[in-house]
């Protein structure tokens, strides 16, 4: 169903989403990152503790190899539409480039800038002055997101637009509906939300295999601290803002929500929700299933009546309304065990989420040595350090496979946006080169940060945020002091 | 042609300018890295020249894509497909420049460091000898179909023209980082840069008479416009005779300038050879023009107003960083 073959579409196709999703595991993660260190640096500005501004300055070197990957991939990004899919650039050109330069002039410059100036000038602006900047950051970036995702957002429910007789493209009617596009502002929360959680979880996991080791015990059970009270607002929050999204899709992707619930045949009243199911994609049937009755209704309506339409009515329904234009052959079912397991994989791990940020409360109150006691709790809290990237990842793949067989949902689908002129030869090649720069910058982030956190928080020899003033010493990365100006 | 295709015509030109006065000189000093700092420390200095400010300069690359997309997606579409490769390798070496600083900084061995110190130069230096190759390749001609699809062989963009530009881009990248770190470091770096640079600019001369002569032969600049492409091709020649000229007489400005306006004038000089098209095709009947490659009116309406408003402001605080770290850096022998 899904071609990942060894041609133009599969292979602009696997690139597409192989680069997205690594550039997608940077960018929660610094956005997220950036916010956790201003809320760091603003506790240091207001009560003036220097521990609250050692953390910002440490956790502030993860974000900024993140932000470095982060922003070295995001040029992939905006090149590959042209590269790889020049139909679809030439198609969508009126209404996405729009939000695409915007998002460099708006958002980008000033990420860009006070990155610049928030790394480099720790020791020459007031303390408010400089709390700012991070703020501008985190301001900046999250900027960025709104509208690459007012991009995406069209690309899932296109609003404020015409197709060009003479040209066939698409044309901005309006470009207030494609800023108040429903879909951006049930997922940009979301992504917002998702990005928090990320850079909370990964701060609090580094945090746990320290704890283990029992290094800097005060600095960072008080990091866990703020971590954790970020982390638990806003894994309830995306619980709310994906709660939203799911009951938001129901009317406008139904083929989408049908696949995430694993549902072939319409729902009954009962309201029976698949906790696990096995699938049968071939023939559209489910081979076994464990369901629980009326959940389904709770969370597609939030009460217990009502059904949800299934894949197989969802698919005659756009067959009957896309035939004329598009033909009888095309497949209209969803790559349904990814959207099933992904669904899954990320409700589950939101749940654990909130569950861990209230436990590791309780345990890590200021009177309580529970923290350093149970350690199996900071073991799981270590691993889970890794699974915000995965839920991302899943989140996506609703997102972006749930789409299918559309880029630009009933109006382009995915083998017309392709570039035709680009040879396997050339796509194969920067597939395979793009994955080993992929692989080894991973690598190098991961020792990056794992050098840090072994370095620890009293460590000076950072670069970044020695002074370029001639007149103080801190010219030479290697001399002590460069790092503490206090 | 309508006024607002001619003006974002006009201000992609404006973009890509910016682009290369700022990363110009960025390239330069990244490809100094390995060759013109002789050791670590100096090499600290070398890259905290830029270190505030390459990402910023980056993205006026990003924002002329961006551009490019918003106002002409025929273009946009039909240049990143048709140079898929050229374009892929800048990216790969942006890629490794761009990581290389933050990662550099963070190694323990040194055989590490050393790894990334090559990432950083040969990622500059390769960036900026593509960038000149593609645009180069594009006013030539290229094989282009009526779709707008375009289908070139290696030796479309390969050639001896194109090779040329490239060099001649590099060498001016280079000129420019070095009039660059001679307006950032004091002591020995400082002299060093304006030694090599009295070296450099007569081959920088000789790179910009062949690209001229080359151009004669390959392009159908001077014949379709021989009065303005002479009088761009003259002031490049003079503005690099005055950076020359700065560099003998130690007028560190005057040469950073100058070096800056001649990278800005080898843009001018493409675009206004283009002029009125955008793509240049093998059969003229399938050049892309700029009144039949761009967005609907409404959009470019819009871009125009959001466009006007937006960048003023970033140019305040962009230039305002510029001022903040408007300091000389020591030489690293100075502080022993
Ligand atoms: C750590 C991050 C994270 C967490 C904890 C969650 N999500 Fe999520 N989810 C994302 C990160 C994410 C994401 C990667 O950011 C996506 C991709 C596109 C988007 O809007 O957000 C996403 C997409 C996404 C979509 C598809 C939206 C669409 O296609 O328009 C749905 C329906 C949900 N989510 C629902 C949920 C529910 C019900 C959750 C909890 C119970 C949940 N998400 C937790
Ligand atoms: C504005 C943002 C985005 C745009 C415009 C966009 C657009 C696209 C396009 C054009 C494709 C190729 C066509 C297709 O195969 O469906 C695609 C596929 C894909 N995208 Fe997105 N995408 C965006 C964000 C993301 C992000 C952030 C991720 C994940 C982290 C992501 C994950 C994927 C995946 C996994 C695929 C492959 C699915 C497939 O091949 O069917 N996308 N997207
Ligand atoms: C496929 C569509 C996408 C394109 C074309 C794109 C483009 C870019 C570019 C060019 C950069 C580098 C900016 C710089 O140099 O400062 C970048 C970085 C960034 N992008 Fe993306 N991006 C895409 C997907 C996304 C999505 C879906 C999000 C968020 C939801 C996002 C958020 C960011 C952020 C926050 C950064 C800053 C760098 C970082 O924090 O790691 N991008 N992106």
């Amino acid at each position: 169903m899904i071609n990942f073959g060894l041609d133009i579409l599969g292979l602009a196709r696997f690139q597409f989403g192989m680069t997205t999703v690594f550039h997608f595991f940077f960018v929660p993660f610094s956005i997220g990152l950036a916010f956790v260190v201003a809320v760091m640096e603003t506790m240091y500005a207001i009560k003036g503790d220097q521990d609250y501004k050692k953390m910002a300055q440490f956790w502030g070197k993860m974000f900024l190899y993140s932000f470095a990957v982060g922003v070295v991939t995001g040029i992939i990004q905006e090149f590959q539409f042209g590269m790889n899919w020049s139909y679809y650039s030439r198609f969508m050109g009126d209404i996405f480039g729009a939000p695409l330069a915007i998002e460099a002039l708006a958002a980008f410059f000033m990420e860009s800038t006070f990155i610049g100036m928030w790394m480099f000038t720790w020791d020459r602006f007031n303390k408010w002055v400089h709390v700012l900047f991070i703020w501008l950051v985190m301001f900046g970036s999250s900027l960025s997101a709104l509208w690459i995702l007012a991009a995406n957002s069209f690309m899932q429910n296109p609003v404020g637009y015409i197709i060009n007789k003479q040209t066939g493209h698409v044309q901005m009617t309006s470009f207030g509906d494609i800023v108040g596009n429903p879909q951006l502002w049930n997922e940009f929360p979301h992504v917002i939300f998702g990005s928090f959680v990320t850079a909370a979880f990964v701060v609090a996991g580094c945090a746990a295999w320290r704890l283990l080791k029992k290094d800097h015990v005060p600095f960072y059970r008080k990091s866990l601290q703020v971590v954790l009270v970020i982390g638990l607002i806003f894994s309830l929050g995306s619980i709310a803002s994906g709660d939203t999204q799911t009951r938001y899709l129901i009317n406008n992707q139904p083929m989408k929500v049908a696949a995430m619930e694993g549902l072939y045949k319409n729902s009954t009243q009962k309201g029976e929700w698949t906790a696990v199911a096995g699938f049968n994609t071939k023939q559209h049937k489910t081979t076994w299933s464990v369901d629980i009755p009326y959940v389904l209704n709770l969370l597609s309506y939030h009460k217990l009546s009502g059904t949800v339409t299934g894949m197989n009515q969802v698919n005659k329904e756009l067959h009957a309304k896309y035939d004329k234009k598009y033909g009888k052959d095309i497949n209209y079912y969803v790559p349904t065990k990814t959207l099933f397991w992904s669904f899954r994989i990320m409700s589950g791990a939101a749940a654990l989420f909130a569950l861990i940020a209230i436990v590791g409360l309780i345990m890590n109150r200021k009177k309580s040595q529970a923290i350093l006691n149970q350690r199996w709790f900071l073991y799981i809290m270590g691993i889970c350090l890794w699974l915000p990237f995965i839920v991302n990842t899943a989140g996506w793949f609703i997102t972006e496979f749930g789409r299918y067989p559309w880029v630009v949902y009933g109006l382009l689908t995915i083998a017309d946006a392709v570039s035709p002129n680009v040879s396997v030869a050339s796509l194969l090649t920067s597939n395979i080169i793009y994955f080993l720069m992929f692989a080894g910058m991973g690598l190098v982030m991961v020792v990056l940060c794992h050098r840090t956190l072994k370095a620890g928080p009293d460590a000076d020899n950072v670069e970044g945020y020695t002074s370029t003033t001639a007149n103080d010493q801190a010219i030479d990365p290697y001399s002590k002091g460069a790092f503490n100006h206090d | 042609m309508t006024s607002l295709q001619l003006l974002w015509f006009i201000l992609i030109n404006v973009l890509f300018s910016g682009f290369f006065f700022l990363e110009g000189f960025d390239f330069g000093v990244g490809m100094l890295i390995k060759s013109f700092a002789r050791n670590s420390a100096e090499r600290d200095v070398v890259i905290k020249t830029i270190g505030p400010h390459w990402d910023g300069n980056e993205v006026w690359l990003i924002t002329a894509g961006g551009a490019m997309f918003a106002s002409f997606p025929m273009w946009y579409a039909t240049l990143f497909s048709g140079f898929y490769l050229v374009l892929f390798l800048i990216l790969a070496a942006l890629i490794f420049r761009g990581v290389s600083f933050e990662f550099r900084a963070n190694m323990e061995t040194k055989r590490w460091k050393t790894f990334w110190e090559w990432a950083g130069t040969l990622g500059s230096g390769c960036a900026a000898f593509l960038f000149g190759m593609l645009f180069t390749a594009m006013i030539k001609g290229m094989p282009i179909d009526k779709n707008g699809d375009m289908t070139a062989h290696f030796t479309d963009y390969v050639n001896l023209f194109s090779i040329v530009g490239g060099v001649a881009v590099t060498v001016l990248c280079l000129v420019h980082g070095l009039n660059f770190i001679r307006l950032k470091t004091s002591g020995s770096l400082r002299d060093r840069a304006r030694a090599w640079n009295k070296v450099l600019y007569p081959v920088l001369f000789a790179g910009e008479v062949v690209f001229a002569l080359l151009l004669f032969f390959s392009t159908d600049f001077f014949t379709k416009k021989p009065l303005s492409t002479t009088l761009i091709v003259a002031f490049l020649v003079v503005v690099t005779a005055l950076a020359y000229w700065g560099v003998l007489g130690n007028h560190e400005w005057l040469s950073f300038i100058g070096s800056g306006l001649s990278l800005i004038s080898v843009v001018v000089l493409i675009f206004n050879g283009l002029f009125p098209r955008v793509m240049v095709a093998n059969n003229p009947a399938y050049s892309l023009l700029i009144k039949n490659s761009s967005n609907s009116p409404y959009t470019l309406h819009l871009m125009t107003i959001l466009t006007f408003t937006i960048l003023p402001i970033v140019l305040v605080y962009f230039i305002w960083s510029y001022w903040v770290f408007y300091k000389r850096l020591a030489s690293p022998k100075q502080q022993a």
